[in-house]
């Protein structure tokens, strides 16, 4: 291991291969409940993964198993092939990144980069230069002898990714590093984040809430929900193609139209709408027919247009409002449904009495069985 | 309406805060202020009818080195249960950070307990521990550890074992209060950066608890340099400290010049103790709450 991370000379004639990691049928127990369930996932070297869901849904637990602050009841954590479940945090060699920080607020900036390799038993030299070349890396260079409360938010969270980093760990984690800052700043430090993961090849898990940070920092998103992971893949393929209820609900917004499969064709089945049409879509595998369903549509599906046709129903149109490049409506279906409509403002069809709402030439609406 | 009652409140605020202080301030210079002064005063008589004022007594006092000796057994004396209560106490605040929070009310109760007996209670009870058929030395002559009862009663170290004890609460209170704000992820930051649980207690948790130790350690010190019922209940009077010497010069010998001299050498070397306790601890919370 003498190349290191923040070489950028290294890094630019390619990465060094990051490292893989694989959850194995892992389950954490808090008392009587299950915090995590069964949750597998194989990550790719060099690959940035986000946890995502809603608050208690067993992300962070999952994040501090792997890092080795919390023992699972059973499955197994395997870094490169190799089992790590019998070490203690100390030796896992996981750099992890805090929401809050976790600065030592005792020390300046540099002791706190500095804490990890002394804790390796480096010393002098090799320990100063180390430390200044990670700190440049986080373009923090000249706050050495700061102490942590002299510094900006994104300064600390600088100086906690430099800390985690100085050490050349095998695996990264971030606990939602970027909830404590501001919309701007975010933004900044993401770049900044995946920037160095690129640079260094690091194999990289995100914590997040936020399905916007999920979406733009990750490779790979998994979706968690109630201890389990629902669905494991590319942000677009989450988005476009979710596989249960719970993951199209909570990546971006929908609209839930109620109905039933009416009839087979082929590939194909036609949906009745309760508000009153009938779609024709490509068939669902697991849907059998006459079954009430659910058919989830992202407001940029749908359409509005003023001529009557068997695939589109009436609405009462509702409060238009513009968002940005974007001009969104709120409309009200037949069957008492309030449905978002989101178009671009420019090219917007001029047509009076647009009060028919359709499908997009493009839509891909997903179908899920609707519990009655 | 809001506005008014806003104004009233603030002007009420700020003549309020001198006024509020008022009843302690008036109790403070009449019963600790005022006789301390008078006890100042008193020292300055040669004799015992205070008719002769002179520097007799101060010259009495510092003129024999026994004093001398019994002023040193007493700073030692704080200074040995200062550290007998920071080796029992610092673990135990360790543990009871890590409890979960109906467990921490419990021993929180546990810990509190000794301040909610009487001292004198507290400090019989402890004569039934130590004594020669006490518990202690029934418990180590049935396990065969000892040969015959230890003596600990009238000694240094029985005094020591349950001043432990009596001035625990003193030390744990200010000492689990700011280990309990510590943020839990900084031994968790540690740890991932590969530091050994030693290594994150001395480099971590010890430096930034110092605020609550230094507290703990002043409060024990000057509380036990002081506990006279303790000193002579368990110590008896072959063990000699500052507060007995009051206690014979005021009320056994009616010199009261002399007992007033004994304890103005008492306040003064407690309180150059506590103030160089209290500037050190000063300088490390400085350096990390800034």
């Amino acid at each position: 291991m003498q190349s290191t991370l923040t070489d950028i000379a290294t890094a630019m004639a390619g990465p060094p291969p990051g490292r893989t990691l694989d959850v194995e049928d892992l389950a954490v127990r808090y008392g009587a409940s299950l915090a995590v369930d069964g949750v597998t996932l194989a990550i790719e070297p060099g690959e940035v993964v986000a946890l995502l869901g809603p608050s208690g849904c067993g992300k962070t637990t999952l994040l501090r198993v792997i890092a080795g602050f919390v023992r699972q009841a059973s499955g197994r954590v395997r870094v490169d092939g190799a089992v790590i479940d019998h070490l203690p945090a100390n030796q896992r060699n996981i750099g992890i990144v805090f929401q809050n920080y976790a600065l030592f607020p005792h020390m300046t900036v540099a002791e706190n980069v500095a804490y990890g390799l002394r804790a390796r038993g480096m010393r002098g030299n090799e320990v100063k230069t180390r430390v200044t070349r990670a700190l440049d890396t986080v373009q923090l260079g000249t706050f050495l002898d700061r102490l942590p409360r002299q510094l900006s938010g994104g300064q600390q969270q600088r100086v906690a990714i430099a800390r985690a980093l100085a050490v050349e760990p095998s695996i990264l984690l971030l606990d939602e590093p970027f909830a404590a800052l501001d919309r701007n700043l975010r933004l900044d430090m993401q770049i900044e984040v995946k920037r160095l993961q690129r640079t260094l090849g690091l194999t990289t898990i995100l914590v997040t809430h936020d399905q916007d940070e999920a979406m733009s920092v990750s490779d790979r998103i998994a979706v968690m929900n109630k201890g389990k992971v629902e669905q494991f893949d590319t942000p677009v393929a989450v988005y476009d193609r979710p596989k249960t209820l719970f993951v199209n609900s909570f990546i971006g917004t929908t609209n839930l139209l109620s109905g039933k499969l009416a009839v087979r064709e082929g590939d194909e089945v036609i949906v009745s709408l309760d508000a009153g049409a009938l779609l024709r879509l490509p068939a669902p595998g697991d849907l059998s027919i006459g079954e009430p369903v659910l058919l989830s549509v992202r407001p940029e599906q749908l359409t509005l247009c003023s001529t009557p046709r068997p695939d589109n129903w009436r609405v009462e149109p509702g409060l238009s409002l513009p968002l940005g490049g974007q001009l969104v409506h709120e409309v009200r279906a037949g069957d008492g449904a309030v449905l978002k409509i989101v178009e671009p403002r420019r090219g917007v069809s001029s047509e009076p009495n647009r009060i028919f709402c359709g499908l997009a030439p493009d839509a891909r609406p997903a179908l899920f069985p609707r519990a009655t | 309406m809001k506005t008014a009652l806003a104004l009233r409140m603030k002007g009420a605020g700020y003549l309020g805060e001198w006024q509020l202080a008022l009843p302690l301030t008036l109790a403070f210079a009449s019963l600790f202020l005022a006789p301390l002064l008078l006890l100042f005063g008193v020292s300055f008589f040669n004799d015992d009818k205070l008719t002769e004022p002179g520097l007799a007594q101060w010259g009495k006092f510092f003129g024999d080195p026994f004093n001398y000796k019994v002023i040193a057994d007493t700073l030692l004396l704080g200074v040995k249960t200062v550290a007998a209560t920071v080796l029992v106490g610092y673990p135990l605040a360790l543990v009871f950070i890590d409890l979960s929070a109906r467990l921490q009310r419990v021993l929180l109760f546990v810990i509190v307990m000794p301040l909610l007996l009487s001292v004198v209670v507290r400090t019989f009870a402890w004569i039934v521990v130590l004594g020669h058929e006490g518990l202690i030395n029934t418990l180590l002559l049935r396990l065969g550890l000892i040969g015959e009862p230890l003596k600990l009663l009238q000694t240094e170290l029985g005094l020591v074992i349950s001043l432990t004890q009596i001035e625990m609460p003193l030390m744990l209170l200010p000492l689990i209060s700011v280990m309990s704000r510590l943020e839990p992820n900084l031994r968790d930051a540690a740890a991932a950066l590969g530091a050994s649980r030693w290594r994150t207690l001395f480099t971590v948790i010890v430096p930034l608890s110092m605020p609550g130790l230094v507290a703990g350690c002043l409060l024990v010190f000057a509380s036990s340099t002081t506990a006279f019922i303790s000193q002579t209940v368990i110590g008896g009077v072959r063990l000699i400290y500052l507060p007995l010497v009051i206690w014979q010069q005021s009320l056994v010998v009616f010199n009261w010049p002399l007992a007033a001299v004994a304890s103005m050498a008492l306040l003064v070397s407690i309180l150059t103790v506590v103030a160089a306790l209290s500037y050190l601890g000063r300088r490390a919370s400085g350096a990390i709450h800034g």
